[in-house]
């Protein structure tokens, strides 16, 4: 299963956004994706992890098609869809959905909710009025939500029950890959733990497959089968979940793992050493673009940027010290 | 003077007007904070740890009306003090804050050094408690005043590691970056030499590393100042990091107090113990908590997390559980066991 072709092939792919000055001229770029290369393969959740402004969302949105890729390729189920525009565009989005951070709050106020539900439904498929009721019921089913929230406002239901109508807006066009950003960020636990199980019941019922950006990495732990991490526009580290967390190679993947508070165990605040902050992402240094912050920044690293190159069983980093050298920090 | 308790909570009850009825966002709350200790208010949105937090500071929307209970600071009655002397020697001067929100936090037209020195204007600790003015524009700044305290201010800063203080006091705080702009609203609240520092989710907008870093400051400080700290959170994972005691907050109602140590270890609330359930761990299935957050205008009688728990009996609904325990306090009729201990109620 692990061999079959990806679901989503990305390669090369880039998003630079411009920087104006003043006069409205072109000074730099910000390098939001810079040359990403990744699969995703069927039935699988991937993570994408990084702190803000490392690209995330930007890959999200780009897949997604609401950037448009300045190069690269997005091949999706066989399909270059990288350079698809309008109605084209639209029949492939069916098949791969895109969930906002908060997609309780994406819904329409005034719409009742079997308004909003019917609406993709009847812009994307040739269903008859009564078919698209009977598809709506039986996906409300399975979000857990009673046949009478089709009368209800939004305001009416609680913000949990938001995101569940949030979700089978996306579940009725029967998508192949979901891309959630940030599914549960500003959630409290409990909340978050109703959504992660969700997510986990409609992925075995739908054979959904996941992109799981998020910056919480105790939830990417738990919800998802590979894990890539993204520094300023790059993929650093891409692994199977377990491998990451138990020897991650990148030396930023090993501060980023070691800041996660682990109730019951040594205290982040007692032994978290990473200093400074992320770069502007407009003025990249030279070389490898962690060098800065890095412990075991050398020479090499200010001349060349690493690739990502495989370090082990389906274990990639980006480091010209990945294979063990600085094992003992 | 009462010994060791800088802040004592005691039975406070709040509620806000609503068009729907009185929501009482505080039903009989009582928590106290040693000092020098770092105490975490935990708790899901709408539990009240936020409106607990701004009735020690003074800082209560306009519909807000305490009804009854008491918050003693230093063995001083908050509520009944004269609210001019409250003003000049408390709020933002004994008692400081570090909001949620770096960004807001600041005016970005003015120069971060204008702002901190505003601030120093009113409440530095060197302003005599005779020093009076005619409103806020005719009110003279002493020069000598005025140089201490920038000194003061310009030391802080290097204490929360601001690179060249000097030069920051003359930028604009879109100058600096989230995890910066927290450690100014750092050194601001340290810089009245408080008491008392209350941080309202103070590293919920920053990232992970950042967090790190910032958790780590507030830590050291705290302990080096001798201030005591009532940071509020809806992270499990901060609190434990950071806070010596810790205090769960349902719907209005504090649930449990204890030590760090024994609070994760040990929990005997049932809320406390599905809370930590619902936390994602590696090798553990999902928990989540059934049912919702009550209404606050139509509470459950009684202890009001009686509804989503399966340990709930007629008396829970019928009374609110008093407080067991001393060191270790939590307010339910029956506790979770804790393994291998019996405990004799009391």
């Amino acid at each position: 299963m692990t061999r079959a072709a990806p679901l989503l092939a990305v390669r090369q792919l880039r998003r630079h956004f411009p920087v104006r000055n003043a006069f409205g001229m072109l000074t730099g770029a910000i390098r939001a994706l810079d040359d990403v290369t990744l699969d995703v393969r069927p039935g699988e959740t991937l993570g994408i992890v990084g702190e803000s402004g490392c690209g995330k969302s930007t890959l999200g949105k780009t897949l997604a098609g609401i950037h448009e890729p300045d190069a690269g390729q997005i091949v999706f189920e066989g399909e270059d869809i990288s350079q698809l525009r309008g109605g084209a565009r639209g029949s492939v989005t069916q098949r791969l959905q895109y969930i906002h951070q908060d997609s309780g709050n994406a819904l329409d106020p005034r719409w009742k909710i079997g308004r909003s539900l019917d609406e993709p439904l009847a812009i994307h498929t040739n269903l008859t009025r009564a078919e698209r009721g009977e598809r709506v019921r039986e996906i409300l089913a399975a979000v857990g939500l009673p046949r009478g929230h089709l009368d209800l406002y939004p305001h009416e239901i609680s913000g949990g029950q938001q995101r569940r109508v949030g979700l089978a807006r996306i579940l009725t066009l029967q998508p192949r890959l979901v891309i959630l950003d940030e599914p549960t960020s500003g959630l409290d636990v409990s909340v978050q733990a109703m959504v992660l199980k969700l997510l986990r019941d409609l992925q075995e019922r739908f054979e959904l497959t996941y992109l799981f950006i998020s910056h919480d990495l105790s939830v990417v732990r738990v919800m998802c089968d590979r894990v890539g991490v993204m520094y300023l526009g790059r993929f650093v580290e891409l692994a199977a979940t377990e491998d990451l967390f138990a020897r991650p190679r990148h030396p930023y993947a090993r501060s980023l793992l070691s800041a996660i508070p682990q109730i019951g165990g040594r205290r982040v605040t007692d032994t978290f050493a990473l200093e400074g902050e992320p770069p502007n992402a407009a003025q990249l240094p030279s070389g490898c673009r962690f060098r800065p912050r890095c412990p075991l920044a050398a020479a090499v690293c200010e001349v060349r940027e690493p690739e990502l190159e495989p370090v082990g069983e389906g274990h990639s980093a980006a480091c010209h010290f990945a294979d063990g050298a600085g094992e003992s920090r | 003077m009462t010994g060791s308790l800088l802040l004592e909570i005691d039975e406070l009850r709040l509620g806000y007007e609503t068009g729907r009825g009185v929501a009482r966002v505080l039903d009989g709350v009582s928590l106290s904070i040693g000092r020098g200790r770092i105490m975490g208010l935990v708790g899901e949105s709408g539990c009240g740890k936020t409106t607990l937090a701004r009735a020690v500071l003074g800082i209560l929307a306009a519909n807000a009306n305490i009804e009854s209970g008491g918050i003693r600071f230093d063995g001083e009655d908050l509520l009944g003090m004269d609210r001019r002397r409250f003003q000049r020697e408390i709020k933002g001067r004994r008692i400081s804050f570090i909001p949620q929100d770096p960004y807001g936090a600041f005016n970005p037209l003015f120069r971060v050094g204008d702002q901190i020195m505003e601030l120093m204007k009113w409440k530095s600790p060197r302003r005599a408690p005779g020093e009076k003015g005619l409103g806020a524009l005719m009110t003279p700044y002493p020069r000598a005043r005025k140089k201490a305290d920038r000194e003061e201010a310009l030391r802080r800063l290097e204490e929360v590691q601001i690179p060249d203080p000097e030069r920051a006091f003359g930028k604009l705080p879109g100058e600096f970056s989230g995890g910066q702009r927290q450690r100014l609203m750092i050194a601001m609240a340290l810089m009245t030499e408080p008491d008392l520092i209350i941080a309202d989710e103070p590293t919920t907008a920053l990232d992970v590393t950042i967090q790190a870093q910032i958790l780590k400051l507030i830590k050291g400080l705290g302990a080096t100042h001798g201030v005591s700290v009532l940071l509020t959170t809806h992270d499990l994972g901060t609190a434990y990091e950071i806070c010596d005691d810790i205090t769960v907050m349902y719907a209005g109602q504090e649930v449990e107090i204890a030590p760090v140590e024994t609070f994760f270890a040990q929990p005997r609330h049932p809320y406390t113990v599905r809370l930590l359930e619902s936390l994602p761990a590696p090798g553990r299935e999902i928990h989540e908590i059934a049912g919702e957050i009550p209404s606050l205008v139509e509470p459950p009688s009684g202890c009001r997390f009686h509804p989503r728990c399966e340990r709930a009996k007629d008396v829970c609904r019928a009374s609110r559980p008093p407080v067991s325990g001393a060191l270790h306090r939590f307010r339910c009729f029956d506790p979770v066991p804790v393994p291998g201990d019996v405990e004799v109620p009391g």
